[in-house]
């Protein structure tokens, strides 16, 4: 991302008009989403056995892999650029997908195992009508609406007064954690209306498509590649613009940056807002890919999981925290496969390993590499 | 998402519309208010804590475009002076004007920077991680809230200021180096151009040569000659070389045990038994 020709004029407008991304970045990202956007084509085009033929599996298990990304995107904005270490993302993350959740419940309509109107936890409960809070979901763009919205209202109302309060670090960091866990137990009742610890499954359909249709679940791919290299966009303009400078102020010097005249509640709220909204986002492309979400997503192994993609990935760097993702998530595939029971030591071995060797992450890596063969030649 | 900032106090006489008919129709001086001739004032300021008294009934005034060194024994509580005009410190007691109208007393540190005071800290504290350039730009003044900073472009005008304080600094060839890199020396001038980006009315500068190798201090004596005048400014420092050489012929406070011991040219402090005694001559 560096080493970008300098411009002709002012020898400092070099640096204070920098691209977005270099020519040779935006290169590979056009590809990779070239490449990651025809898998799901080679699905459908070739039958099974053919050589192109993409099984149905992997399309599915990269679709989730993205979801994953995006969440991975998200925390690297907090805890990369403005040094918010969150250990509660795996709630955002919840609630985006339960938002999209209640729509798609609603949307199985009477086809449930006991053919009503409500869904059959609440049959099974003896509810008579939807809870207050299920009013308008069966409306997509409502459903939509809430999958940003209830998670971004949670972090800016959290986040102000934890900010305001001046929390900071370790302590912020578990106090996240308490909340996702929090949240987990109350989802966990059954009296709170999300179906309790069965979450919500046995989607049928979205938007009238069935949801297990190849077609269908190529376009829930697509739009997930769609959103992943969208907001890697977005983000990277937010970290490369004033403000992007000054999250990474906050994270070296906050106090110094007071003296210089920000305030950086504002900047702290914007961020982590923007962040758990993205995060929201992503729950809710993993919901119907994936068919269920339950209270499990807000344990706080799937938080702690998300901080080890972005560390393993290179905190700080957006395109990091992606790799990362789709590489402890791959991993963690083979893994749980063949030994299902060492997966958590697993884990726990590359996040050691990872913060005593590569403390920049495979990003941090690549880029030393690269920087030593450039003094070589 | 931005946060609603504040207006600066107004000054009790304004608030209370004395003079009846004149409380409209007279428009309140915008910035600083220095008709006095004074920029900063500071009255019977105390600051304990738990009892041990760092600022003892300490009463101060800066004039404006004065250059004005303060030295002292450790604990006499310069320091604490700076925290208390920058907001980081609240006075037990005591008042501390900026100009004829602005109580700092009741504004936070980014307030306080916004007023026009900049402070200068006594170990360097830039942004390590940010390019030369990046540093001066975050400290230009600039509407500083989210919604500006995120929508924030350099223009001609402002790279050119940025370029200006960067050949007044001396680090124009640095200006794409990150800050951590620079050298003890360097670091402090950049601190003091990111001080002079936000274009205060007031800097506070705590030990600017502290730790400089001899070519240093003297580059730094050329930077705060090029500034005297064109702000005003407070020097606090151990050097008794340095401030001798730039308080030239200006008025040198001495601080001790939290008060005033004595005020006067250099020469006049340096011949005070009171001063001789608690500092000088050991």
């Amino acid at each position: 991302m560096s080493g970008a020709a300098i411009p002709a004029g002012r020898p400092l407008d070099a640096y204070a008009r920098k691209p977005l991304f270099s020519p040779a970045m935006w290169t590979g990202l056009s590809a990779a989403v070239v490449v990651l956007g025809s898998l799901p084509l080679l699905n459908l085009a070739f039958p099974a056995g053919h050589p192109l033929h993409v099984s149905a599996y992997a399309v599915a298990l990269l679709g989730k892999f993205m979801c994953y990304a995006l969440a991975a995107l998200a925390l690297d904005l907090v805890w990369g650029y403005a040094g918010i270490l969150s250990l509660g993302h795996g709630l955002f993350f919840a609630l985006g997908g339960y938002a999209h959740g209640m729509y798609l419940m609603r949307a199985i309509g009477r086809d449930g195992a006991y053919g009503s109107d409500l869904p059959d936890f609440m049959v099974f409960l003896d509810w008579k009508a939807y809870p207050w809070y299920w009013s308008f979901t069966e409306h997509f763009w409502y459903a939509m609406l809430l999958v940003v919205a209830v998670p971004g209202a949670l972090a800016f109302v959290f986040g102000y007064f934890a900010f305001r309060s001046r929390i900071k670090g370790v302590y912020f960091s578990i106090i996240t954690q308490a909340l996702t866990f929090a949240a987990m137990l109350l989802f966990f009742r059954n009296d709170t209306g999300f179906g309790g610890n069965n979450g919500f499954t046995d989607f049928k359909r979205i938007l009238g498509f069935d949801i297990t249709a190849p077609e269908t679940r190529a376009a829930l791919y697509w739009v997930t590649l769609a959103a992943l290299a969208g907001f890697l966009v977005a983000a990277r303009a937010v970290t490369q613009s004033k403000l992007g400078r000054v999250l990474t102020a906050i994270r070296d010097s906050e106090s110094r940056l007071r003296f210089i005249g920000y305030e950086p509640l504002g900047f702290k709220l914007f961020v982590w807002t923007l962040s758990a909204m993205m995060c929201g986002i992503a729950g809710a492309l993993y919901v119907p890919q994936v068919g269920i979400i339950n209270p499990g997503e807000m344990s706080t192994e799937t938080s702690i999981e998300m901080v080890i993609w972005v560390a393993t990935g290179g905190r700080g760097t957006l395109l990091g925290p992606i790799i990362g993702a789709g590489a402890v998530n791959g991993l963690k595939t083979w893994f749980t496969s063949v030994f299902p029971e060492f997966w958590l030591y697993a884990l726990g071995l590359i996040f050691v390993l990872t913060t005593l060797f590569l403390p920049q992450g495979m990003v941090g890596l690549a880029r030393r590499l690269a920087a030593r063969r450039g003094e070589q030649a | 998402m931005t946060r609603h900032r504040p207006p600066l106090p107004v000054s009790p006489a304004e608030a209370s519309g004395a003079g009846g008919a004149a409380a409209y129709g007279r428009v309140k001086p915008s910035g600083v208010d220095t008709t006095h001739g004074a920029i900063l004032y500071l009255e019977e300021v105390t600051v304990s804590f738990d009892g041990f008294k760092a600022l003892n009934r300490l009463s101060l005034d800066i004039g404006v475009g004065e250059l004005r060194c303060i030295i002292g024994p450790n604990g006499a509580g310069k320091t604490t002076m700076m925290d208390v005009i920058t907001g980081k410190t609240r006075p037990t007691s005591g008042t501390v004007f900026f100009g004829q109208s602005i109580d700092l007393t009741g504004l936070d540190e980014s307030q306080i920077a916004h007023a026009g005071i900049g402070r200068k800290f006594q170990r360097p504290t830039v942004f390590e991680h940010h390019t030369v350039f990046e540093n001066l730009e975050l400290a230009m003044k600039a509407d500083k809230r989210v919604r500006a900073t995120l929508r924030s472009r350099l223009g001609g005008e402002q790279i050119d200021r940025i370029g200006q304080t960067l050949e007044l600094v001396r680090l124009t060839r640095e200006a794409g180096r990150e800050a951590g890199l620079l050298s003890h020396g360097q670091k402090q001038w950049l601190e003091i151009g990111m001080l002079l980006m936000q274009e205060p009315l007031l800097l506070l500068l705590d030990e600017p040569v502290a730790g400089m190798t001899d070519a240093e201090t003297e580059r730094t004596g050329e930077l705060l000659d090029e500034l005297r005048g064109r702000h005003s400014l407070v020097v606090v420092e151990h050097d008794m070389e340095f401030v001798t050489r730039i308080a030239d012929g200006g008025r040198v406070t001495v601080l001790h045990e939290g008060s005033v011991l004595a005020e006067g040219s250099m020469a006049a402090v340096q011949a005070d038994p009171k001063v001789i005694e608690v500092y000088l001559g050991r």
